[in-house]
């Protein structure tokens, strides 16, 4: 006990008078915090009569609003037969200018039959996703035929566009990260941002000034903090072609920013595979630009290719991570095997016959030069590229309903003459920026010069018919 | 080591099918005939049911070959999930088997990093040397070092139709995982590893046929959102099949299964509301509350004391950050757990909800077609009133071998998810040919076309289902799940076993899923069997 307390009590009485202090202040600081615990002031908690009484008057909303019965998601228009170059509603034939059939596949004999000797030899469905004996070997070619396609190491293929592109940028782009996308970026892009969780920065549509002066600030701010940058991943998600506007990204210019600023970047092809390039391979082939040097490409096999389904495409240690963090690939069954060989002869039929690109370029210019001709001089204006096949009919007023007004009065008289247009539709609430109605017009390759004149005539007609009350 | 499962085999439930005159087929009242030799490959079975099954399926109608009542559902003890657990010693073998495995893929991981060990793996592009790594943290170690040794046993190729039997590209791998190349063979294996509850997995048959002739009147697809073009006679019938079906109002299809959680709860419920989603969800439903930008709160998987609890505290205080109450409340929830294979307790949480006065989102993803007697669900299976459940989802990859997924509840639910979905402004259509097998596989299950079919593979999937899980059970196996859900897991906890396990079966020409992490828990790696009502007994038993 002695041999304990001496040396205590001799240790206390030999120290400096400051540590009496500092010791002395130490113990005040915890019993301030304790009582300072103690006294916090707590929930209230209710008594099982107050529990009661809230839940009996507790009224939740109605599960869904009411709808009103003439909106036209409740009345579309109901197609016999195959929507290929005329639809046929109630009877009557329509020219097409509204779904995305660009290189007239919708009805090719080639893709039926296969199609049909698919399911003899598979069955329809799958029956299983893509890790649990849902992938069949069709799968495996697909994958195999559209890297050779677009010239990329490896491709992993999904069995549902929106969900392509939805699932691809959250299995990189984690919170804490930084991605750089286009306002005009469509909405599976949106979502899939929405999902990744990241810090997202817009830039102006197609401005690459605006662009460059979003990276200089992130510039500035990684020299004040060179630690948090090391560790942030940086993106870029642009359209090779934009389906809200029918423009084209500047693919050049973005590939200097990225080698510049240290940014990866994902293209969405959904419209332009298919569509633009000699050969339809998409944005690269066209802009000249090695597509190895673009980290990844995802697009839609529901446009130009005619089936369903979508993938993405680049190099190897890229894209093959996917396979096990892309939620809607590994979570989803695998696409139905007639769907995969209908997209498989599409392509091939892409390979044999390139002069449906031509067709498709040609009567595309054709359709803007007649639109610009037809809508000169009234308050619709026409919004799209040269090289694109899809067309945004604006009408010009800051009252919106006007607007929609005008373009479904336009819609529904073009449709009386024999002409299938449509609304582009936007979920208006959930859409990140304010949306301009319009019409969104599409050309094919199979369309003749005398169907492009006559369409362009109708319209004219109908404009002038709209513009004169 | 295997853990004995608390299986009664004396309970007088088994009654119910030995009655059924046909007992002499499936076992005798003594228990005896159900068991087959362990581990031996009997060559006479297996060479007879090849000889029987090799043949494809004929068209003529299926006669009802004896008279079996539809036993009444087992409610008990579902609020308490039937997943019973390891003895500690196995738990603690188990995480003494992961410790030793990470410490050798961290050496791995620094042998690549310093170039003594080759990385046989894709590595980035010397370009990048100067970005931000591309992946970091622990996944792609784990992906790297420990899955790539396994990975031998997900993704095998399929080179046939996917039904009870099936071929199977050979392939192998030169260097553990990092290549694999084919053998240039296939294997014909017995499947237990497809979604194919009901047999429907046919290349020929009335389905298959439907399917041609919808491509020939049709088309394969269409290349438009469903917003302002439908088909009239393929979506217009089948949302109204669909619907009449189920015993509802209305009814939508959709595309993708996965997607038509992921697009529509969003229009549902959106921000100030609340989501009491079960521990256990699906990653689409999980997707689906999360982009809806409601609140989401986790109650115990099939637990409904929890999801009482949770209830009152969400009513009573209201939302926290808003300081107001709750919009909405949505309980979401499956009917069968694709990787528990528990059936979750629709009576007790219906009466919940009416107490509370919150709204169900039930998915049926792998109950509809499977449970009921008429394979109308949970709702059929357990007796509740269908109009109840609130949204009724359900996917149509499963028990009808074809693909998409389908939403239904009232009229009014209906009209507004066609407003507000994500699916039917940006998606696309169903194809028709796949329409078509859907439309004609739910005419078979419906009895349209009085041939008793439908109810037939039902009852079939049923006894296949209770026969096989005895048969397990009473060789030792730890199954988890309800008894009469077609989803059995088979316990394995070690992921090297699971491994060796898959890799085994496959050689002795039967296919089964593997399943690890990240689907299930680390520590809890199971192997699962799909029961379908294709199979014969004599298969079942071959497999057992």
């Amino acid at each position: 006990m002695d041999s304990v307390v001496i040396p205590i009590y001799t240790t206390i009485v030999s120290v400096p008078y400051y540590h009496y202090v500092l010791e002395g202040l130490l113990v005040l600081v915890v019993v301030f915090l304790w009582n300072r615990r103690n006294r916090r002031p707590r929930r209230p908690q209710l008594t099982e009569e107050e529990k009661e009484e809230l839940i009996r008057k507790w009224q939740p909303e109605p599960l869904v609003p009411d709808t009103p019965q003439d909106h036209p998601a409740l009345n579309p228009k109901y197609v016999d037969g195959k929507m290929g170059k005329y639809v046929s509603i109630e009877g009557k034939d329509y020219l097409n200018l509204a779904t995305s059939n660009f290189l007239g596949l919708v009805g090719d004999e080639r893709i039926e039959e296969v199609a049909k000797k698919t399911i003899y030899k598979y069955g329809v469905g799958s029956c299983g996703p893509r890790g649990f004996y849902g992938t069949v070997d069709v799968h495996l070619d697909l994958e195999k035929q559209l890297a050779e396609f677009m010239g990329c190491e490896e491709a992993v293929l999904y069995s549902y566009g929106f969900a392509t592109i939805a699932s691809a940028i959250p299995a990189y782009a984690k919170r804490g990260d930084i991605i750089y996308a286009d306002k005009g970026v469509n909405f599976a892009i949106q979502k899939g941002l929405q999902a990744s969780r990241s810090q997202i920065e817009w830039f102006e549509h197609n401005d690459m000034e605006d662009f460059e002066r979003l990276l200089k600030i992130q510039a500035e701010k990684d020299l004040k903090n060179p630690k948090k940058a090391k560790v942030t991943r940086r993106f870029m998600v642009v359209e090779g072609l934009y389906l809200n506007s029918g423009d084209l990204c500047p693919l050049p210019t973005l590939m200097e920013l990225k080698w510049k600023y240290k940014v990866r970047i994902f293209i969405d092809e959904s419209l332009s595979f298919g569509v633009v390039g000699s050969r339809g391979r998409g944005v690269t082939e066209h802009f000249g630009v090695d597509v190895t040097d673009v980290d990844m490409i995802m697009a839609s096999l529901e446009n130009a290719v005619a089936s369903t389904g979508g993938f993405c495409c680049g190099r190897s240690y890229v894209v093959s991570h996917q396979r096990l963090s892309g939620l809607g690939y590994c979570f989803s069954a695998s696409l139905p095997p007639l769907l995969t060989t209908a997209a498989s002869e599409a392509l091939r039929i892409m390979d044999e016959e390139p002069e449906r690109f031509d067709h498709l370029r040609s009567n595309g210019r054709r359709m803007l030069e007649g639109l610009r001709a037809a809508i000169a001089d009234t308050l619709f204006y026409v919004q799209g590229d040269a090289l694109s096949p899809v067309f945004h009919i604006k009408y010009r007023s800051d009252d919106v309903e006007e607007a929609e007004k005008k373009l479904d009065a336009l819609v529904d008289n073009a449709f009386e003459k024999g002409l299938a247009l449509t609304r582009a539709r936007y979920l208006v609430g959930e859409e990140a920026f304010p949306i301009v109605p319009s019409i969104r017009l599409t050309v094919n390759s199979q369309l003749t010069s005398e169907e492009v004149d006559k369409s362009l005539k109708t319209i004219a007609e109908v404009v002038r018919s709209l513009t004169k009350k | 080591m295997r853990d004995i499962a608390n299986v009664d085999l004396d309970s007088d439930d088994s009654g119910s099918i030995l009655e059924s005159g046909l007992c002499c087929e499936w076992e005798n009242k003594d228990g005896s005939g159900m068991q087959t030799e362990l581990g031996e490959e009997n060559e006479e079975v297996m060479s007879e049911f090849y000889r029987r099954n090799s043949e494809p399926p004929t068209d003529e109608p299926v006669q009802e070959q004896f008279d079996f009542e539809y036993p009444a559902p087992r409610t008990e003890g579902l609020d308490h999930p039937s997943m019973p657990d390891a003895t500690w010693f196995t738990n603690f073998l188990v995480s003494f088997s992961y410790t030793v495995k990470f410490f050798f893929a961290r050496l791995r991981h620094i042998l690549q990093l310093y170039g003594w060990e080759k990385c046989k793996g894709n590595v980035e592009s010397e370009k990048y040397k100067n970005f931000v790594p591309l992946f970091s943290g622990p996944d792609p170690l784990f992906i790297r070092n420990i899955y790539r040794q396994g990975s031998d046993v997900c993704n095998r190729p399929v080179a046939s139709v996917p039904g009870t039997l099936m071929t199977v590209r050979d392939r192998f791998t030169p260097d553990y995982g990092w290549t694999f190349e084919y053998k240039g063979t296939e294997s014909r294996v017995l499947n237990m590893g497809s979604y194919n509850y009901l047999g429907f997995a046919q290349n020929r048959g009335p389905c298959a046929e439907a399917a041609r002739r919808a491509i020939d009147q049709h088309g394969v697809s269409a290349c438009t959102p469903s917003f302002n073009f439908r088909h009239n006679k393929v979506h217009k019938q089948l949302d109204a099949l669909i619907a009449e079906y189920l015993g509802v109002e209305a009814a939508m299809c959709f595309p993708m299964g996965y997607g038509t959680n992921a697009m529509n709860i969003p229009a549902i419920v959106g921000k100030g509301s609340l989501i009491l989603s079960d521990q256990l969800n699906h990653a689409s439903l999980v997707t689906g509350c999360r982009l809806s930008g409601a609140l989401v709160k986790v109650f115990k998987h099939n637990d409904v004391n929890d999801l009482e609890r949770k209830l009152i505290q969400a009513i009573a205080e209201g939302d926290r950050t808003t300081g107001r109450p709750y919009k909405k409340i949505l309980i979401v929830m499956e009917g069968i757990y694709s990787m528990e294979g528990t059936i979750s307790p629709l009576p007790q949480v219906v009466a919940l909800k009416k107490k509370y006065k919150a709204y169900l989102f039930l998915d049926e993803a792998h109950s509809i077609g499977a449970l009921g007697e008429t394979g109308k669900g949970c709702s059929e299976y357990f007796g509740c009133d269908p109009t109840d459940i609130d949204v009724m989802m359900g996917t149509l990859t499963k028990s009808f071998a074809a693909a998409g997924g389908y939403l239904a509840g009232t009229k009014k639910l209906i009209d507004a998810i066609r407003t507000r979905s994500h699916d039917i402004h940006y998606g696309t259509w169903m194809a028709a040919p796949v329409a078509a097998q859907v439309l004609s596989s739910m005419h078979i299950i419906m009895n349209k076309d009085g041939a008793g079919e439908g109810k037939l593979r039902i009852r079939q999937l049923l006894r296949n289902t209770r026969y096989f899980r005895r048969s397990l059970a009473q060789r030792g196996f730890l199954l988890y799940g309800h008894e009469d859900s077609p989803v059995v897991p088979l316990m394995t906890f070690f992921c090297t076993r699971t491994l060796i396990f898959c890799r085994e079966t496959l050689r002795r020409n039967l296919a089964v899923v593997g399943v690890c992490y990240p689907a299930t828990p680390l520590t809890k790696c199971r192997a699962r069997f799909c029961i379908s009502a294709a199979h014969t007994k004599e298969q079942l038993d071959w497999v057992c």
